[in-house]
């Protein structure tokens, strides 16, 4: 085999093992949101139940995604869970904003919910939301249900 | 009686021993390999020719394999998925499954029958013929000139065909779910997109074809090494490379998974 025509195979070769690298990277994967670092603050939530919220899951503000969780850890001070969420640096929230854990559909994901206030000042870089509302546990909702109507169904009785 | 089963005892102790002898024969080859490689990149026109032959030409049937595979996942995928309401989701399914497990493996599976058999017959009958106690006789060492070259070939083609394999397979499902059957394509890729995380599937991904290219190529080349200098030899040691390698690649990716992605 000449030598060039080798040369140009294995260039080729090449070539298309770092496309399909670069496909999966940015077509299949989310490595183009993955690494969009360095433009992000950190803001802290305390849940007293963050049910099933995962590291890297989206935080979410009217439905598009401006962060992402960074870190769950558990406070052993107030007995809350301390969520760590790096948010984009084009994104302020007022310091009134309220903090909830969300499910997307049914039995989707669950990502963090902002819903802004109407403060004048914004929360900076390390500081924690105020006003956060905990996942919605599904045993502890049918208990609740089932509590009321027996409540009810004993109030008419008498 | 007891000759019996002194001789039976002496046989499973042979095994054991010649089996023990053997790994670290293979151990000692491999260190050798690595160590005198230094040829292989001060003269990477012989790695290039080992890329071409172990890379190059495995290209056809790693692209109709992946575009099969890929095209199945989503056939299969679809059928059950649409079940749940969530065909979607196919998207996901493909793409996980190729850039975890599929892509890696059934890549090296094909590397290893495809490339790592004719490493083995080629080095066996270099061996046969004498071409390598000839090198030797003329000085020039035949691990640094031979076995270099071909080790670095097959650890620079495996990643690459195994994200080609990837890449194939994903265009296959696509074909399949959102040209014939008619999924959604913004649905496809956009959950593809929110499921496939860079760091966790895509580069553990190509960490374990590094890996098996690794192992397949080492057994391939000691197999091919070791073999007796007769054609009965070359024979059982081709088939011992295929049987060997795959079984590496399997138990290897287990490993690498329980590592990889437990405890997330």
């Amino acid at each position: 085999m000449n030598r060039t025509v080798l040369d140009l195979w294995v260039g080729v070769f090449v070539v298309a093992g770092i496309l399909a690298l670069m496909f999966l990277a940015l077509k299949v994967g989310n490595a183009s949101e993955t690494y969009n670092v360095g433009q992000t603050y950190g803001l802290i939530a305390n849940f007293e139940n963050i049910g099933g919220l995962k590291r890297r899951a989206p935080v979410k503000s009217a439905g598009v995604v401006v962060g992402r969780v960074a870190d769950i850890q558990f406070d052993n001070d107030r007995f809350v869970a301390r969520v760590t969420i790096t948010v984009d640096q084009r994104y302020k929230f007022p310091r009134d904003t309220f903090a909830s854990i969300l499910t997307s559909g049914l039995l989707g994901e669950q990502y963090i919910g902002l819903k802004g206030g109407g403060d004048e000042k914004t929360l900076q870089n390390g500081e924690a939301f105020k006003f956060t509302q905990s996942a919605v546990v599904l045993e502890e909702l049918i208990s609740k249900f089932l509590y009321d109507k027996a409540a009810e169904g004993g109030g008419s009785s008498k | 009686m007891l000759s019996a089963i002194t001789s039976g005892l002496r046989l499973v102790g042979n095994r054991v021993v010649n089996g023990v002898w053997r790994l670290g024969y293979a151990s000692r080859f491999f260190a050798l390999a690595l160590i005198r490689s230094g040829t292989s990149f001060r003269r990477f026109r012989l790695t290039m020719r080992e890329i071409y032959f172990a890379g190059v030409l495995s290209l056809i049937i790693i692209g109709v394999s992946g575009l099969f595979v890929g095209m199945v996942l989503g056939l299969q995928g679809y059928e059950t998925l649409q079940k749940y309401g969530s065909a979607e989701a196919v998207g996901t399914l493909v793409a996980l499954s190729l850039t975890r497990e599929l892509g890696p493996v059934v890549a090296a599976l094909l590397f290893a029958s495809r490339a790592g058999s004719a490493m083995t017959a080629e080095i066996g009958l270099m061996k046969a013929t004498e071409q390598i106690s000839a090198m030797e006789m003329m000085a020039v060492d035949p691990i640094a000139r031979v076995i270099g070259p071909r080790l670095w070939g097959g650890i620079i083609s495996m990643p690459l065909l195994a994200a080609m394999f990837s890449a194939v397979g994903v265009f296959g499902g696509y074909l399949i779910t959102v040209v014939v059957i008619g999924v959604d394509a913004g649905a496809f890729w956009s959950q593809m997109q929110g499921a496939v995380d860079f760091r966790q599937d895509i580069l553990n991904g190509v960490i374990k074809s590094v890996v098996f290219g690794v192992a397949v190529t080492a057994i391939a080349l000691f197999e091919g090494y070791d073999a007796p200098p007769t054609a009965e030899g070359v024979s059982g040691a081709t088939t011992r490379t295929v049987v060997t390698s795959s079984l590496a690649i399997l138990g290897l990716d287990f490993v690498l998974t329980a590592f990889m992605f437990t405890g997330v």
